[in-house]
């Protein structure tokens, strides 16, 4: 999240003639009807709610120390002017708060990580930690105040790693803010804490940086296991040489030292985390054949002898794909995409800008690695955004392929249902679904609430799941809303941090855009932990259910004949009947398997795009599954 | 519960002790600066109301819009975070009852007459490092706002002061940028 101002901007003027035709999503909702998600009754504890092919399985309050009890929902901010009507705007001002208690946005959830069944939900405020082994009934462990923002948080074995930003931090994580503008009591950078008591958790390390931590993102060297590395991303202001050693806020022009256009990336010896330290601040900006620092532009072309300048100085967020030696930045004015194999010295091998594109947030690859989804945080996620005048291509996903190690524009993708002008809401945290043959993605969107889309085809991305409530208020906007929604394969479900409600615990139903056995699929793979920013690739087993996710998919497109899924069909039968190589017809069903396993390869080689790689997917499957019979 | 200082130990508190934050309240300095700001930006928008009759370049156009929406809606952010803690919200025409230096950046009045009567390529130059100069005004504002005592600490404030300083050094940059191509051709 930011304030939520500036970039609106550079949107609009940049593409006032471009969005006029833009926008090529259909807007319509689920099979065309009217959009449930419209005039959803307002409350905060109480408002109406709507959902499609899932469903919400539990929600928890913050806990008590995470809210002013005298505004549980929040200080209120105001909805753009131009929707209020003048008299109503004077009645506003006549009942304004004379005596405000504490900032709402001191408060707020902001993101997830996961490890077994520990869910740690990140706030403005600290930290809070969950038991999620039942779904159905989430328990809180441990609430731990260390005030800073965003609180973003990640976890590594017993290490959780913390984002701290604003001005108020203080090393021994006081509440009472920070007396003068140079002070050793304050900090902003990551934090460290041992989680080995879970209940408990200590601070052992904080490694102060210039410009503090909005986001971080944890990185596992493949040839350097003794040590973890996080990329830190600082967004806000540069702080005084005074207070910490070589930190510079000028421009590159005055001073080559600036702390401007570079990430930080910490080093942390996993047997001593209390020694972590900056170890390289790489210039991941740079133009490569002048060497100068601010090498990239977003805004464009610059045209023959424009001046080398550049506004991209920043990451916002970095996420990682260890698996293919990949990241990619989303750097407020560009795209990234970045050759980690060295993490200490990550190399940009692409940068892209988008036209319609105000602020690059945050960046999700899909389970190969081919793809990339950044987001746009037109307006920074405290403002109304998915109205319906809202252009469709702004605030939204940019999808794009990844192409001999380049990034090639697909389409964009934005909740389809109108929102309010009460409610914020703009593209903003999500993850994966791990259905093998698909590329699916569930996503926050403050209040917008929760969509579940599929992207395997990256020129025409789909909604196929959501969960929405009305606005907090209903007469003014309060920020609040969907941090964060992810897909956590521990237990299957997926988990949503509310910034002013709370925490959301929904699941997926079957339906005829997800069947059955493409859910069961997903959740075959069990995972110990998740960071949104650290993505590994997923690889399912030879399984009777991956294989009929497949034929679900086939049947879904019409890519095989009824003659053969039945045949295949018949085949997973026996194969659920018949469990090891000593059981009857074991041998007889192996072979049927591999001749059903040829023949499908031989379709695959008649067939086109994603059907052809289904295909041979549940060839290799149906292959897997004979030869664990042999 | 909180943790102390890394290496130190982490103690129990009470709810009511974790929900205080009456020490990070907005201070003077905090409202000051929305106050200034606010009459700041109101003189951006005279500016760049100036431009479509003004100017030959789309570009600058653009500039000017761009410049227009996001200060307009900061201004009403600005309004919403005074109104909200009882402040005085100044009008967007009082920095003339200020007085011109009252901000850094701020044009004086014989520098806005020089800008209203200049045309085409002049204009754009003298707007661009017009603006310029304002925007460097803005920054050294959240500058002063972060080196007062316990100033720009509330998290609204904070985000807002952050926001600004990045982006209007975002939008000098791309400044810069047209300055160099003024009396070229116009940028596609």
């Amino acid at each position: 999240m930011r304030s939520g101002i500036g970039y609106t901007v550079v949107l609009l003027a940049l593409s006032a003639a471009v969005i006029s035709g833009g926008g090529g999503q259909d807007r319509s909702g689920p099979a065309g009807k009217a959009d449930p998600r419209v005039g959803l009754k307002p409350g905060f504890r109480d408002a109406g709610t709507a959902s499609w092919n899932m469903e919400l399985v539990s929600t928890l309050p913050k806990p008590p120390g995470f809210f002013d009890p005298k505004a549980p929902s929040g200080l209120e901010t105001r909805p753009e002017k131009e929707s209020k009507p003048e008299k109503e705007s004077k009645e506003e001002k006549k009942k304004s708060p004379a005596a405000p208690g504490p900032d709402a946005l001191d408060f707020a959830n902001s993101d997830l990580a996961f490890r077994g069944e520990h869910l740690f939900i990140g706030n403005f405020h600290g930290f809070n930690t969950y038991d999620v082994e039942d779904p159905r009934r989430v328990r809180l462990i441990a609430s731990v105040v260390c005030p800073g923002g965003q609180g973003d948080v990640s976890v590594h074995g017993d290490l959780l790693v913390m984002s701290v930003e604003q001005t108020r931090g203080r090393l021994d994580c006081g509440t009472q803010g920070v007396t003068g503008s140079v002070s050793a009591e304050r900090f902003r950078g990551v934090r460290i804490f041992d989680i080995s008591d879970v209940g408990r958790p200590r601070q052992v390390a904080a490694v102060q940086t210039c410009r503090g931590s909005h986001t971080h993102t944890l990185v596992r060297s493949p040839q350097d296991t003794r040590n973890l590395y996080i990329y830190g991303s600082g967004t806000s202001t540069v702080r005084s040489g005074e207070e910490l050693a070589d930190c510079v806020g000028k421009e590159p022009k005055d001073d080559p030292n600036t702390s401007l256009f570079s990430i930080d990336v910490i080093q942390v010896p996993l047997d001593a985390p209390e020694k972590a330290r900056i170890v390289n601040r790489p210039r991941i900006f740079a133009d490569a054949a002048t060497g100068a620092v601010s090498g990239l532009w977003p805004g464009g072309d610059h045209g023959p002898g424009t001046q080398k300048t550049s506004a991209t100085d920043q990451c916002h967020d970095i996420t990682v794909f260890p698996d293919a030696g990949l990241a990619a930045g989303a750097c407020s004015g560009n795209g990234l995409l970045l050759d980690i194999s060295d993490p200490v010295h990550p190399v940009r091998l692409d940068a892209v800008s988008d036209h319609n594109f105000a602020y690059w947030h945050s960046a999700t690859f899909n389970n190969d690695g081919t793809k990339v989804i950044f987001t746009d945080e037109w307006g920074g996620g405290t403002r109304p955004r998915c109205r319906a005048k809202d252009p469709a291509t702004w605030g939204a996903n940019a999808i794009f392929d990844i192409v001999d190690r380049k990034l090639r524009f697909g389409s964009y993708y934005k909740l389809p249902a109108p929102q309010t002008e009460i409610e914020n809401c703009v593209a903003h945290n999500g993850s994966t679904i791990p259905v093998p043959g698909r590329d699916i993605m569930v996503q926050a969107w403050y209040q917008g609430g929760i969509s579940v889309f599929d992207f395997t085809d990256s020129t025409n991305p789909v909604e196929i799941a959501f969960f929405d409530r009305g606005p907090v208020d209903a007469r003014r906007l309060i920020t609040a809303g969907h941090w964060s929604a992810y897909w956590y394969n521990y237990n299957g479900h997926i988990y949503a941090s509310e910034i002013a409600r709370g925490l959301d615990v929904l699941r997926l139903t079957p339906s005829e855009h997800l069947s059955r056995n493409e859910l069961e699929a997903a959740v075959l793979v069990r995972e110990e932990g998740f960071n949104a920013q650290e993505q590994r690739r997923v690889a399912w087993p030879a399984s009777p259910v991956v294989a009929r996710a497949y034929l679900d998919q086939l049947a879904r497109s019409g890519s095989i004949t009824p003659e053969r899924a039945a045949g295949v069909t018949a085949a997973l039968d026996r194969a659920g009947r018949v469990g090891s190589p000593r059981d009857g017809g074991a041998g007889a069903l192996a072979g049927r398997l591999s001749e059903l396993s040829r023949a499908l390869e031989n379709e695959a080689a008649a067939a086109a795009g994603h059907d052809a790689g289904r295909l041979r997917s549940l060839a290799s499957t149906l292959q897997g599954i004979g030869d664990s019979l042999r | 519960m909180q943790p102390g200082a890394p290496g130190g130990p982490t103690r129990d508190i009470t709810a009511a002790e974790a929900a205080d934050l009456s020490e990070v309240r907005h201070t003077p300095a905090d409202v000051r600066f929305m106050q200034g700001m606010i009459s700041h930006h109101a003189q951006a928008l005279e500016m760049a109301a100036l431009v479509p009759s003004r100017t030959a370049r789309d570009d600058m156009r653009a500039l000017a819009l761009r410049i227009e929406i996001s200060q307009r809606d900061e201004i009403e952010m600005m309004r919403e975070w005074l109104e909200a803690r009882g402040a005085q919200v100044p009008g967007e025409h009082d920095h003339h009852a200020h007085g011109d230096s009252a901000m850094p950046g701020m044009l004086t009045a014989g520098e806005m007459r020089g800008l209203t009567a200049a045309k085409g390529d002049a204009f754009d130059r003298l707007f661009l490092q017009l603006m310029i100069k304002h925007h460097e005004g803005a920054l050294v504002m959240v500058r002063e706002l972060f080196s007062s005592p316990r100033g720009g600490q509330e998290g609204s404030i904070f985000a807002f002061a952050s926001d600004v300083e990045a982006d209007q050094q975002m939008e000098i940059a791309r400044m810069r940028a047209l300055l160099a191509s003024t009396g070229k051709e116009p940028q596609p």
